[in-house]
């Protein structure tokens, strides 16, 4: 059913839907809206527990005994919240936990800042969770059953990244899918162990160096094999909501000469400026990352090979090259492919069609490697 | 997939005595059975009291605190390999 509403509203009313069995909020801008709204719908009943918690810290560690007494669990954070569950979240992906949590990304202290880059989630990416990032809030509604279909299955957690302000604040038209619908799709969560007096194990153990890797490999090998769950769900969720997921949108690649790829809203602009050349005659093309981890770098490579390819990062390493860009080289690495490097667009530096175009102009010369948005927007004081 | 869990008492599976760098050894002939070594074993493995501790090596883990403790000094530790 369409609706129009706030993201993190919107989102909220689909994690309802998902039948979560325990959630666990510290709210923090930019997801408040998100907590308020799971509050709401624990105290109309529709959520059987929610925990109020003194941290992100407490939250997800809440979250990881309620996981694992084979409840489905939900939570939601961004920047520094979400830098507060760094030791947290190593220890639900190492005890495979299928816990899902909402990212309003955030750009990440010091200075202090609450607009939107995706510093926060790029930092947890060798945490072993799953990370779906999104280009819009039907996307992001439309990620949550997903996410929970695929954790459930892998037995590991997905973080649903949604950008801060741009998604989360923004008012627009979507498509709910309704409860009934969703609970087909989903059917209820089975941990396959779980903590139970009556048949007593200890969970997150300690391991000695005799097992302590390969559990670790584990969780390797089991993270690349979500690939075909994430696709698996994908079309899962085609057939009930007539949108179909992968692991990437690939935007009028196959015949350009030149792409760009991102992860999250900056790519809906990217999309615009590329119909706006191509009616310019110019052969470009788009590449929306949805799936950073597990990285799909055979299907990238299959996609960008031969082609002069522009990674934009909204998020730096800082003393290193920008990450996703380093990920996208290492998928290339034998190819024939002319690789650019564009970073910026942080702490809510917003990255506008006219940024873009200058990107792909760039793109007709030889590799570079740069910051993007310099120079900060001109404020308009009148008219 | 591997969930990784204990089930009640499988942590005796841990043979910590590979740890140790030291291992203690007890001179009977000195030992007066006073128990304080059995006592103050952290890992309890030096066997029962008023008798000459019995040292479980699969647990020892060369912690020294028996030949500290021991009033008459009858406990070497000596080192383990190379």
């Amino acid at each position: 059913m369409l609706k129009t509403k706030e993201g993190a509203r919107v989102i909220g009313e689909m994690a309802a839907n998902c039948k979560i069995d325990v959630c666990a909020c510290y709210p923090i801008t930019p997801t408040t809206h998100l907590t308020e709204e799971l509050n709401k719908y624990y105290a109309d009943g529709k959520i059987p527990e929610y925990i109020t918690v003194e941290s992100e810290f407490s939250a997800l560690s809440a979250l990881v005994g309620a996981s694992a007494t084979g409840a489905r669990t939900f939570t939601t954070t961004g920047g520094q919240g979400l830098l507060l569950m760094h030791e947290v979240l190593f220890s639900a992906a190492g005890m495979r936990l299928p816990i899902v949590m909402l990212v309003g990304n955030r750009a990440v202290s010091s200075p202090l800042n609450i607009w939107n880059d995706e510093q926060d989630t790029i930092s947890q990416r060798d945490s072993g969770w799953i990370q779906i990032y999104c280009r819009n809030n039907q996307e992001a509604v439309d990620s949550l059953p997903q996410a929970f279909y695929v954790a459930e299955k892998i037995l590991l957690p997905v973080m649903v990244c949604v950008d801060g302000h741009y998604l989360t604040h923004a008012v627009e038209q979507v498509d709910v899918v309704p409860e009934e619908k969703v609970h087909k799709f989903l059917p209820p969560y089975k941990y396959p162990l779980k903590l139970d007096p009556e048949n007593p194990v200890s969970l997150g153990v300690y391991a000695n160096p005799t097992h302590y890797q390969d559990f670790r490999m584990d969780v390797v090998t089991d993270m690349f094999e979500a690939k075909k769950l994430l696709i698996e769900a994908g079309k899962a969720w085609a057939k009930i909501s007539g949108r179909e997921y992968g692991l990437m949108n690939a935007y009028k690649t196959k015949d350009a000469d030149r792409i760009i790829l991102g992860l999250g809203s900056v790519m809906d602009n990217v999309f615009t400026v590329v119909d706006d050349l191509r009616e310019q005659g110019e052969k470009v093309g788009a590449l929306h990352l949805r799936v950073f981890r597990p990285f799909p770098a055979e299907e990238l490579a299959e996609i960008l090979k031969g082609k002069k390819v522009g990674v934009i990062d909204r998020d730096i390493s800082i003393g290193g090259a920008a990450p996703l860009y380093l990920e996208v080289l290492e998928a290339l690495n034998g190819q024939k492919a002319e690789v650019s490097s564009f970073f910026g667009g942080l702490g809510g530096r917003g990255i506008k069609r006219s940024h873009i175009k200058e990107l792909f102009d760039k793109m007709k010369g030889s590799p570079v490697k740069e910051w993007i948005t310099k120079e900060p927007p001109k404020a308009k004081m009148n008219g | 997939m591997n969930i990784p869990h204990a089930k009640p008492g499988t942590s005796a599976e841990n043979l910590t005595g590979e740890w140790k760098a030291y291992m203690p050894l007890v001179n009977g002939d000195k030992c007066i059975k006073c128990g304080i070594c059995q006592n103050f074993c952290p890992e309890g493995i030096m066997g029962v009291v008023k008798k000459i501790p019995e040292i479980d090596y699969e647990y020892c883990k060369g912690c020294s605190i028996c030949a500290n403790e021991c009033p008459v000094k009858c406990i070497a530790m000596e080192r383990v390999g190379e």
